[in-house]
This record gives structure tokens, C-alpha cells and sequence, in this order.
């Protein structure tokens, strides 16, 4: 290293500080040999890698309605989601951008009693807006709102494998489980198990007292929401920005206009198809992340031709998921594998072979089936994910050259999930996916689960679902959930097409950390996490 | 009894009339929507247990005849209920809903028509002045055009020219023009006010910023409507124009000018005035599509919100006063025609 090499790293360690300005970093750019925008590309990578105090940003989801409330019963979409799960309060945990889950408001957990009994410590000095401090009597009433006959919490079935929680003193919670599970304080990072404080020993919801980054200002239903920065906050130095408001831009066209004439600092939601014309505004950047969710075709395996194995096997083959992916999702898509579990999620693995498209090995199972030639129906909307018909014509198309006739059914999109998803012997449906592959399984691949789409009862399966759940040791729960997910690959009644991925758009002068995969605008907490950088 | 006074309670008696049929229609075309409030506020996640708590709570489990007596009971109170989105302790009244949606659409309506009203009639008398010539073209021609258009693409384009306004000069369009074309496209680009795009306010905007806001919907409003006022101006004073007394004014050497504004006009004021009255109907009931590509916060907006989650005590109401809203404007048409009329206001 040179000696104006040398310098130019130490400026560099310095610009966050405000120690060394733009002007004179530059100079010392030039001494090394750099361009004079080499430079300052530098200059201001380097000053957005530090955050900054400060600052007002408007961000423009997505979502909102005038039925939305405060009440974390609810928390329909992103709107709701964002701006008073993921801004305004905590949960117990969080799930990192790595996706492996973090303490949040408990400082710490453990279990015990086979992963059966869980106790979490919560964080000490940890106060609501109002002041007063966040004890364990606050954690079991804010979780008990969401149990219980009269609840009309949408996280009621997250809660149902909880058999009793209690206050052990003012700092501890214990959680005894009807059955082990390693991954509860995963469920504990859900967006609707918000911690709010007690009043006579039920949850406050209708105050907007939290525990959160910001406190709410002013909310206006279907329209916006304005947070300020909570002083208070318990995260050193969180959050960034003094001020937040969110505001519901529901309209496609109004969300990419209001952020190119920088009416709004971010967007939630990005038009696919006119991303390439926003790309070309030097002051908006593209934030890409591939998240959990994926589409999926899942296939009744109770009742013929589905019943045989080689048939779902024969349909795997005959789809061409990359063509999918280029033009259905013009390449905001990753190819899945008839695998659930998305590649960030912990013991994630890919089952091969990898299904694609080949109309040598769809005959050969036809053909080990017993079919020359095999007529199914399709059921699709783009209620199921936007883009849902048109994939089904593609699938028409490749699926007769391999000698099966896919006959594309198109269903009305009111009340689909009321009439053709778990109705319909195959059709389209959307997962938003989970942190861990137990959760996802138990949802949507358990025998027993009401929203086991396809019907799918594996003994060997099932089996294993519930010992790796109780399962403490990594490497045996490696090995089980890869065995799983070989599982539905090679078994499963459930085609997944894409892992779909969350597309957003930012102002240049918004600055952020490595983003979340677990949920939209950084698993919520853009809020919380992002700031506003000098460039 | 004054004949004007007896229209407008023939009038009156006859609205409400009208609006009593109106809610049996509103209430049994809400009954009839397929699906229902408690799993469109659940969605995915509704299991029967929380979907029939949620039932139980606003009511909806009882049948549909004993809901719409409660319903219209309440009305006549002065009360609309309560919105489904209500939660216990925490009750969210339809009007606290509605009154600021409701004041944003009358702002919005009252901004346009200030607009829009005297541009009209003013284009309308000077091209039954001039008719047939230049003028009369160009405004028939420019106003039929900004009609024809759906009013998305008109709110769009305006957006799209507050857009380019910092874009152009970079975009490849511009750079494949000659270089004076593109500054000169630019300079007149940039003439454009920087209006802005998202017209979200809310009961803290200050007056005039709410003015500045929603300048791009009362500008894309007004060209929307503006023509139908405009030739019903121009078609009435025409009409006029051929009868004897304009030709007797004629003679007395008046000027045409004159003519217009002190004969021809007074007597075509009902047609004109009942046009106008619906086109301001029209900015109440029927701007949803505009205040979605703005962003604004109308109450078109929030009846089409209200429909898709079934808080049917919104949807109602909504319905309601744009019922209401028509009856009330097409009244004042009416009594605008006969007090400006001497023969309907003294009959013989």
C-alpha cells in the first residue's frame, strides 16, 4: 500500500464521523490515481455505510384502507404491517437480515424440558412511550389478546401450540408448550405479537402506546400515518430518522409518479413493468430482495390423476419455470425447485435433481404412470398472485409438448380462497413464506394443518415434522429437514413455481443496511433501520 | 301560495321519496354482495371460530329485514352507525368517516367548479358571439377533444407533463431532436408549475397548501367538463338569438355584446343551469377514478374502500348522499330556472 493509499483508508474510516469533508476526500482520491467520480462514488458509499441522525422521509406502501386500525388483531397489509407493527412497536424477537432470529424486546431465551417450556428475559430499562417500564404482566396480556374463544386475532392458530404462559417475577415470561418446539421464538417474531402495555390485565391496544422506534402523531385511515422518533428508545442510537410518514399510495402509476417527482422518499411494491423508465431517474435506486414468499400450484393428491405419484411427478417436469420467471416476472423471480423452504431460511437445501424443463423425463413418467396422454384442468386467477393466468398459458404450452393437455380454467378472483383454493383439484396459490422451514411445514405441509393445500399425508413426513421440531440438536435437524424437503420434492402434491421477490424503488437520499428478506420494507422495520444520507 | 315555494316542497316531499326507495334498493343490493365483511377484514387467515366472533360482534348474524329497520331508525335519529371497523371500547361512527372525506370532496368540487363554471360560460357567450368563426372552432374543437378523453388518461398526462418537466432534457427523445427543438421543448416544460403528483392532505394541510395540492385534480376535473357546459352556454344563447326581440334589440342599434348579456342570456339561463347542476353533481358521486391516480383522500374513494372490505354502514351512507347530493342540486336547478323565468314566477 502506498502512503496516499494509505491516507485515503484512513479518510476513509473518518467520513462517517464528519471528520474528513467530500471536497477534500477527493483530493486525496486524485493523489492515489483514482477518477474524480471514482472518488466520489467512494466519498459516498463510505458516508451512507455510517448512518446519520436526522431527517424527515415519507414512504409511500402499497396498501391502506379506511378499515385499518391500530389494533394488532388485524394488520391486514403492508400499510399496517410497516407503520404500527414493524415502526411503533416490538415484538419478543426479530429475525435479522441473515434470517436467524434475535432477541428484540426479551433480552434473552432458553429453553428447556425438551424445547417443551420456554422462559424469555426481557430487556432491562425497556419503557412504553408512556414511561412505564415493559414487565412481564404486559408480555402475557399482550399475548393472551391474541388467544382464547372470543379473540378475533388472525395470529390465533400461531398461538394454539401454547398451552399456558406466566409472569415468573417482573423480568421473566415462561411459555409451556403442548408440545417441544426449537423454533418458538421464531413465532415470537411475528408482527402481530406486539408487546403493549396491561391494563387491568388485558392488553391496551386503542391508546397507541407501544414500545416502539417512533411514537404515532397522527393517523388517518386509508390515507397516512405520521410517527415521530421515540427518544426513549431502548436500541442505541435507533432509530435515524427524527420523523416517518407513511403514506397509502394504493394506485400503480400514482406510487412510481409520486416517487419520481420526489414526492415521497420510498415506494413499497415497484411496477415490474416500468421499472426500466424509473431506472433511468439517477435519483431513485432499485432495492431487490428475494423474500420467503413463493407461488405455488398445488395439486389435490386425493383424487385422480394427482393420486399418482409419477403423474406429479410427470407435471414437475413439464414446466418451464425459467421462461416463467423472464416473462411472467421479467426476471424479478427466482426459479423454485418444488421446495417451500426459500434459500435464506436456516436448514434450507435444494433437493435434485432440479425440475425443469424436459419432455423426455415428463413422457417417461407419463409413461411410468401408465398415460400416453393425460387431460387435466387448471384453475387459476390472478387473485392467487398477479401474473397467475398468464403463467397458467405458458404451462399450456410446454405441458403439450410433452403430451398433456392442460386445460386452463379461469376463475372469478372474488372469493377465490373461498371457492377454488383447497376446492379445486389443482390450482394457483400465494404463500408469503415463514422464518423457518417447521413453520412453513406445519402450515401448509402438515397432515393435519387446514391448509394443507394439497392434501398431502406422508407418513415418513409427518413423522419427521415432529421430531425435528423437538429436536435441539442442529446437525440431526439438518439432516431431518433436508430429508423433508427431498420429500416434497420428489413426493409432494405442491408444484412451486417462483420464489416471487419484493421489488421497491428509493430515493438516492435514503440509506440502509443489508434488507430483510423476512417480510416487504425490510421486515418491516425500514422505519427503524434505514436513514437519510448527506449525498 | 308563491308558486316558487310550492315547487321547491313538492320538490322536497318528493325527494325524500325518493331517497326512502333508494336506501330499499342501496340496502338490498349491499345484502346481495357475494362474501362478507368479517372474512374480507381476515382474508387468508379466517378460520370459522374468529369469523363468527367477528359476526357476533357487528351484528350481521341477524336477518337482514330487522338490520335495515335499525338501519333507517337510526337515520332518522341524525345517527349512521357505526362502521364495522369499530372494535369493542373503541366505536369509530360512519360520520367521523365520512365528514373529512366529505369535506375533501366538496373542496375538490368547489375548486373545480370555480374554476370550470365561468370558464364555461365565458367561452360559451364568446363563441355564440362569434360563432362559426375561428374562435368558435378552436374552443368547440379543444374542449370536444379534452371530453373525449377517459379521465385516467387526462390525469395521467397531466402527471406525466409535471414528470417531464425535470426528465425531458435527459430522456432519449430529447437528444434525438435537434438540439433548438429539445432547449425550446425544455424552456416551455419547465414554464409548467411544478404541481404536485400526490394530492394526499389531511386535517392538518393548511388551506392554501390544500389549495396547491389538489391542483392537478381540478385542473384535469375542468377539462373534463367544461365542454358539456360550454356548448349548452353557446347552443341556449343561439337559440335565443333567432327570436324577434334580439332582432328588435338588433335595431335599436345595441351592441352584440349587449345583446347577449342583457337579452339573450337571462332567458337561457334553465338549460344552462340545469347542465351545470349536473356536471357539479358529477364532481360529488363521480370523481373516484381522479382521486385514485392523485392519491386524493375523496369520498369516491372511500365507498369504493367500503365495498371492497363489506363495511356496509359506510357503503350505505356513502350511497345515500350521493343520492341526496343529486336531489338537492337538480332542486336548486329548478328553482334557479323559475326565479330567473318571469313567466313561471308570475303566472297569470
Amino acid at each position: 500500500m502506498s502512503e496516499s493509499e494509505y491516507k485515503l483508508s484512513i479518510a476513509q474510516s473518518l467520513i462517517g464521523r464528519d471528520k474528513v469533508s467530500r471536497r477534500d476526500f477527493i483530493h486525496l482520491g486524485l493523489a492515489t490515481g483514482l477518477t474524480v467520480a471514482a472518488a466520489d462514488k467512494l466519498f459516498v458509499s463510505t458516508a451512507r455505510a455510517e448512518p446519520l441522525q436526522g431527517g424527515f422521509a415519507k414512504l409511500g406502501m402499497a396498501h391502506g384502507a379506511t378499515t385499518d386500525s391500530i389494533d394488532p388483531a388485524g394488520y391486514p397489509d403492508t400499510f399496517t404491517q410497516t407503520a404500527f407493527s414493524g415502526s411503533m412497536s416490538n415484538s419478543l424477537t426479530e429475525v435479522d437480515a441473515k434470517g436467524n432470529v434475535q432477541p428484540d424486546l426479551a433480552e434473552s431465551f432458553e429453553s428447556s424440558d425438551g424445547a417443551k417450556t420456554w422462559a424469555f428475559k426481557l430487556r432491562k430499562g425497556a419503557t412504553f412511550h408512556n414511561g412505564k417500564n415493559v414487565t412481564a404482566d404486559d408480555v402475557v396480556a399482550s399475548l393472551r389478546y391474541h388467544m382464547g374463544d372470543e379473540t378475533k386475532s388472525a395470529a390465533k392458530p400461531l398461538l394454539e401450540p401454547v398451552a399456558s404462559i406466566k409472569a415468573d417475577g417482573p423480568e421473566t415470561v415462561v411459555f409451556t408448550l403442548k408440545s417441544g418446539n426449537a423454533d418458538f421464538p421464531y413465532i415470537m417474531s411475528d408482527y402481530h405479537l406486539v408487546i403493549m402495555p396491561a391494563k387491568d390485565g388485558k392488553a391496551d391496544w386503542g391508546s397507541g402506546v407501544r414500545t416502539g422506534a417512533f411514537v404515532l402523531e397522527n393517523f388517518q385511515p386509508g390515507v397516512s400515518a405520521k410517527l415521530k422518533r421515540n427518544p426513549n428508545y431502548f436500541k442505541n442510537g435507533k432509530p435515524y430518522l427524527d420523523e416517518v410518514e407513511f403514506i397509502a399510495i394504493t394506485d400503480l402509476a400514482a406510487r412510481m409518479a409520486a416517487l419520481s417527482t420526489g414526492e415521497v422518499d420510498y415506494i413499497g411494491r415497484a411496477d415490474l413493468k416500468t421499472l426500466g423508465m424509473l431506472k433511468r431517474n439517477p435519483k431513485v435506486e432499485i432495492v431487490e430482495v428475494t423474500g420467503y414468499g413463493h407461488y405455488t400450484l398445488p395439486m389435490n393428491v386425493t383424487v385422480a390423476p394427482f393420486d399418482n405419484p409419477d403423474v406429479r411427478m410427470a407435471l414437475k417436469w413439464a414446466i418451464n419455470r425459467q421462461e416463467i420467471v423472464d416473462k411472467i416476472f421479467l426476471g424479478h423471480a427466482t426459479v423454485a425447485n418444488d421446495n417451500p423452504i426459500a434459500p435464506a431460511i436456516k436448514f434450507a437445501t435444494n433437493p435434485q435433481p432440479q425440475h425443469s424443463f424436459d419432455p423426455e423425463k415428463a413422457k417417461h413418467y407419463l409413461k411410468k404412470a401408465g398415460m400416453e396422454k393425460l387431460k387435466v384442468d387448471l384453475s387459476v386467477a390472478d387473485a392467487a398472485f398477479a401474473g397467475a393466468v398468464d403463467a397458467a398459458a405458458l404451462i399450456r404450452e410446454t405441458a403439450a409438448q410433452c403430451g398433456i393437455d392442460v386445460n386452463v380454467v379461469r376463475e372469478a378472483e372474488d372469493a377465490y380462497w373461498d371457492n377454488v383454493w383447497l376446492k379445486k383439484p389443482w390450482c394457483a396459490s400465494y404463500w408469503s413464506g415463514r422464518a423457518t422451514a417447521d413453520w412453513m411445514f406445519t402450515q401448509a405441509f402438515a397432515a393435519d394443518s387446514s391448509w394443507n393445500e394439497s392434501f398431502w399425508k406422508n407418513p415418513r413426513f409427518n413423522e419427521l415434522l415432529v421430531q425435528a421440531r423437538a429436536e435441539t440438536d442442529e446437525a440431526k435437524r439438518a439432516a431431518m429437514y433436508a430429508e423433508m424437503q427431498q420429500l416434497t420434492h420428489d413426493d409432494g402434491g405442491s408444484i412451486v413455481l417462483v420464489f416471487n421477490n419484493f421489488v421497491s424503488a428509493k430515493s438516492s437520499k435514503l440509506a440502509h443496511g443489508e434488507v430483510a428478506p423476512n417480510w416487504e420494507n425490510d421486515g418491516l422495520k425500514m422505519a427503524e433501520r434505514w436513514w437519510i444520507a448527506t449525498a | 301560495m308563491n308558486p316558487v315555494a310550492r315547487t321547491v316542497l313538492q320538490r322536497l316531499g318528493l325527494g325524500l321519496v325518493t331517497l326512502f326507495i333508494v336506501s330499499i334498493i342501496i340496502f338490498s343490493a349491499i345484502a346481495m354482495l357475494p362474501g362478507d365483511f368479517a372474512k374480507a377484514m381476515l382474508g387468508q387467515s379466517a378460520t370459522p371460530e374468529t369469523v363468527a366472533a367477528f359476526q357476533r360482534e357487528i351484528g350481521i348474524d341477524r336477518p337482514p329485514v330487522e338490520r335495515y329497520f335499525v338501519w333507517v331508525g337510526q337515520m332518522l335519529h341524525g345517527d349512521f352507525g357505526s362502521s364495522f371497523a369499530s372494535r369493542t371500547g373503541y366505536r369509530r361512527t360512519v360520520a367521523e368517516i365520512i365528514a373529512p372525506r366529505l369535506y375533501n370532496t366538496m373542496f375538490l368540487a368547489s375548486m373545480t367548479a370555480l374554476i370550470a363554471v365561468p370558464l364555461a360560460l365565458g367561452l360559451g357567450i364568446l363563441a355564440a358571439l362569434y360563432r362559426n368563426g375561428w374562435f368558435d372552432r378552436l374552443v368547440n374543437a379543444v374542449t370536444l377533444t379534452t371530453i373525449s378523453f377517459p379521465e385516467f388518461f387526462v390525469a395521467y398526462m397531466l402527471a406525466y407533463l409535471v414528470i417531464s418537466r425535470d426528465t425531458f432534457i435527459g430522456s432519449e427523445f430529447a437528444q434525438s431532436l435537434p438540439h433548438w427543438l429539445a432547449v425550446s421543448l425544455n424552456w416551455i416544460l419547465n414554464a409548467v408549475p411544478k404541481f404536485p403528483t400526490l394530492s394526499n392532505v389531511n386535517d392538518q394541510t393548511p388551506f392554501w397548501e390544500h389549495v396547491w395540492r389538489v391542483a392537478l385534480p381540478a385542473i384535469t376535473l375542468t377539462l373534463v367538463i367544461v365542454a358539456h357546459m360550454m356548448r349548452m352556454t353557446r347552443a341556449a344563447i343561439i337559440n335565443m338569438l333567432a327570436s324577434p326581440y334580439i332582432d328588435m334589440a338588433r335595431l335599436k342599434g345595441m351592441s352584440p355584446m349587449a345583446i347577449v348579456l342583457r337579452h339573450a342570456l337571462p332567458n337561457a339561463w334553465a338549460p344552462i343551469v340545469t347542465v351545470v347542476a349536473f356536471n357539479l353533481a358529477y364532481l360529488v358521486v363521480g370523481v373516484v377514478v381522479v382521486e385514485v391516480v392523485f392519491v386524493y383522500p375523496g369520498i369516491g374513494q372511500l365507498m369504493v374502500d367500503a365495498v371492497k372490505s363489506r363495511d356496509v354502514p359506510v357503503v350505505q351512507a356513502c350511497a345515500l348522499i350521493f343520492a341526496a347530493t343529486y336531489i338537492l342540486l337538480n332542486l336548486t336547478a329548478d328553482i334557479i330556472s323559475i326565479a330567473t323565468n318571469p313567466r313561471l314566477l308570475h303566472p297569470r
